[in-house]
């Protein structure tokens, strides 16, 4: 009869003991890891690199989000749809955007007439999407240009507008 | 006369369509003359738009090259007539449905001057087929079955993979179009004769000239001209009337049983497919040395008084064909450049014929077929896809935007042929639905694309940023290192100078 219930009780408590290895093995191993996450979280931002959002770009961004606990609501570029998405992602609630914005793609344009080649906008530019050179004049390589706004208000001679394409 | 032949291949749904071809078969070619104006636009063909080489106020003869091939993929396009160049402007072109795009503009002078041949080439059959690829791709010659392709550098793609059948298309199987049918009864000839130099670039032994089988007058001038050529590497093959048979893929699987892959080309299984008229172009720029300056188009409907089939030099534009085809009836209402199915409606009849338009179909309004009501899930549209689609999983997931499912059930593969519009009992616009998906899908895919190569500048600038920083701080701790072992010593050399001249 004891015997009885000492193997129940070991066989019990060898289950609890596998079970636990198993549980603690698994919350080290299984959860994706912070890089991971950020690197998803990343890949769901626009890459304008606009730091409208208070960071430095859109990496710097996912790092805080991830990490910081940053809210999801402050990607102006990337709407109600990325705000979704990263609700979705996250297991967060869909806030609307703190500071919106009207949808579609824009391009900045150098007035080239008034450029004074000063390189203040290439400098400024995240995604290097400028050229020129000291004293010449510069301009916008369209294709690559993600409309973040930056260069606007380094230029000392407002040369640089906003145009949209889409 | 050789007997046409039947095939094994079956063709997954279609419709049988009313195909109200009659009117425009019953009369002969015309050739509309020479207009006074011809406008010509630089996009005709799927690749870059060619790029202008004339200068406003040029005189150009008839053939003459006046707009070249820009990059790997495009073709050529040459003056339709000879005239003065007036202008290089925006105007409506059926491309953009009546919207203006970039177009050459010709002032004929009337007298139709042919530019002079260099010289006479030597017969085609000497030629390696590379020579010969390199002289087609020179004529501007793009698919004309309506997709435009350039011809040169399809067969230059087939020539890298094995091919072993060439199909010439001459299934017509939209409603209203009838000219290829009149291409192969009058220029019997001519096809036969562009389908051994198709052959003989491609290095083939094998053509199958297809046909529908209503088009029983096409087949008899096929069959008695290839007896008259006695080649015995062509067959002639007749196909059911069904619709959309004439469309690339359907063909390939109903003459050789053979399933294009999903994403593919023919020539992942041995085929290349080209029109009829493509063949009849290639000839008549390889023998006449005549490059793609005009074509047969199908002017019809019931808002034309009368219906026929015209020869138009390429840039003519859609008004002075209407006008010659009687002007437009009183129903008329409606303009659409291409067959009732696939076609494009337009604007305004300022646009001119290109290459790619095989029919201006003008109809009277046609009745609606009632409000759109709620998908009921029958599945009729599913027994009708010729690429066996299931439309209405496909509907689901357009309205819902979802990609990932509208990819995964093949929205790319959708042929546009609109059979599941017409059987829809709830008048569902699937295909319209379908081509603003495609589009979404497209932008979507172009997004995210731009955002990589966006992404990918950032995290490269970052890199060298802070490459450049490091390397200024080691330079900086390079200094205070030089300065710092330097410093001593340099001390010591001022000391010992001002006790040298304290000393003096």
């Amino acid at each position: 009869m004891m015997a009885a219930v000492w193997i129940a009780v070991l066989t019990v408590g060898a289950i609890a003991l596998l079970a636990g290895l198993g549980l603690s093995y698994a919350s080290r191993r299984l959860p994706a890891s912070d890089d991971k996450l950020v690197e998803q979280v990343n890949d769901l931002l626009p890459q304008t690199q606009c730091a409208q959002c208070g960071y430095a770009g859109c990496r710097p961004y996912a790092q805080a989000i991830v990490s910081a606990g940053a809210p999801i609501n402050l990607c102006p570029p990337g709407g109600d749809d990325t705000i979704h998405r990263l609700a979705e992602l996250l297991g967060k609630e869909a806030v609307s955007l703190a500071d919106p914005q009207p949808a579609g793609r824009s391009v900045a344009i150098i007035d080239e007439a008034l450029c004074i080649g000063c390189t203040h906008c290439r400098s400024a530019c995240p995604v290097d999407a400028i050229v020129g050179a000291h004293q010449l004049m510069h301009t916008i390589i369209e294709s690559e240009c993600t409309g973040c706004e930056l260069c606007i208000a380094p230029c000392p001679v407002d040369c640089i507008s906003l145009r949209r394409i889409a | 006369m050789t007997a046409p032949t039947y095939d094994l291949g079956k063709l997954h749904g279609g419709m049988r369509l009313p195909l109200r071809k009659s009117r425009g078969t019953a009369k002969p070619i015309y050739e509309i003359p020479v207009p006074g104006q011809l406008v010509l636009p630089i996009e005709q063909h799927v690749g870059n738009p060619a790029q202008p080489i004339v200068g406003i106020g040029e005189r150009v003869l008839k053939g003459q090259l006046i707009a070249e091939l820009d990059g790997a993929l495009g073709a050529p396009i040459h003056a339709s007539s000879s005239g003065k160049i007036v202008a290089i402007e925006r105007w409506p072109i059926s491309r953009r449905r009546g919207d203006p795009g970039p177009c050459i503009v010709i002032e004929t002078d009337g007298e139709d001057r042919a530019i002079e041949r260099a010289d006479t080439p030597p017969p085609f059959d000497s030629l390696p087929p590379e020579t010969l690829l390199q002289i087609i791709l020179q004529g501007g010659i793009v698919g004309l079955g309506g997709a435009v392709f350039p011809t040169a550098q399809k067969l230059m793609q087939a020539n890298t993979c094995e091919i072993d059948h060439l199909i010439l298309n001459g299934v017509e199987c939209e409603p209203y179009i009838s000219c290829d049918d009149v291409l192969m009864r009058e220029r019997a000839r001519e096809v036969v004769g562009g389908a051994q130099i198709l052959m003989h670039a491609l290095g083939l032994e094998s053509c199958f000239i297809v046909v529908e089988s209503d088009k029983s007058v096409a087949l008899h001038k096929l069959a008695d001209e290839m007896t008259d050529v006695k080649d015995d590497r062509l067959v002639l093959k007749q196909v059911p009337t069904i619709y959309p048979s004439g469309g690339e893929d359907q063909l390939v699987q109903l003459v050789t049983n053979r399933e294009v892959p999903s994403g593919g080309l023919p020539s992942d299984v041995g085929c290349l497919v080209q029109n009829v008229g493509t063949a009849a172009a290639i000839y008549d720029w390889i023998h006449d040395h005549e490059p793609l300056i005009s074509r047969i188009t199908t002017i019809t409907g019931d808002g034309i008084n009368q219906p026929m089939n015209v020869k138009a030099r390429i840039g003519t534009t859609v008004a002075d064909i209407v006008n010659f085809a009687g002007g437009y009836s009183d129903v008329a209402k409606q303009l659409i450049i291409g067959g009732p199915m696939t076609g494009k409606s337009v604007s305004t009849d300022d646009v001119p014929i290109v290459k790619a338009t095989n029919c201006v179909l003008v109809l009277s309004e046609t009745p609606s077929p009632g409000p759109e009501l709620p998908c009921i899930r029958c599945g009729d549209c599913a027994a009708v896809c010729p690429v066996q689609l299931l439309p209405q999983q496909l509907f689901w997931y357009a309205c819902a935007d979802d990609e990932k499912h509208m990819r995964s059930y093949g929205l790319t593969d959708c042929i546009e042929c609109g059979c599941c519009d017409l059987v829809c009992p709830s008048h569902i616009p699937l295909t319209a639905d379908f081509r603003n998906a495609k589009g979404r899908i497209r932008e979507l895919a172009d997004e995210k694309a731009r955002a990589e190569r966006a992404r990918r500048r950032f995290e490269a600038r970052n890199e060298r940023l802070d490459r450049e920083q490091q390397a200024r701080e080691q330079e900086l701790a390079q200094q205070k290192a030089d300065a710092k072992k330097a410093g001593p010593a340099a001390i010591a050399e001022i000391l010992k100078r001002k006790q040298k001249r304290d000393k003096d």
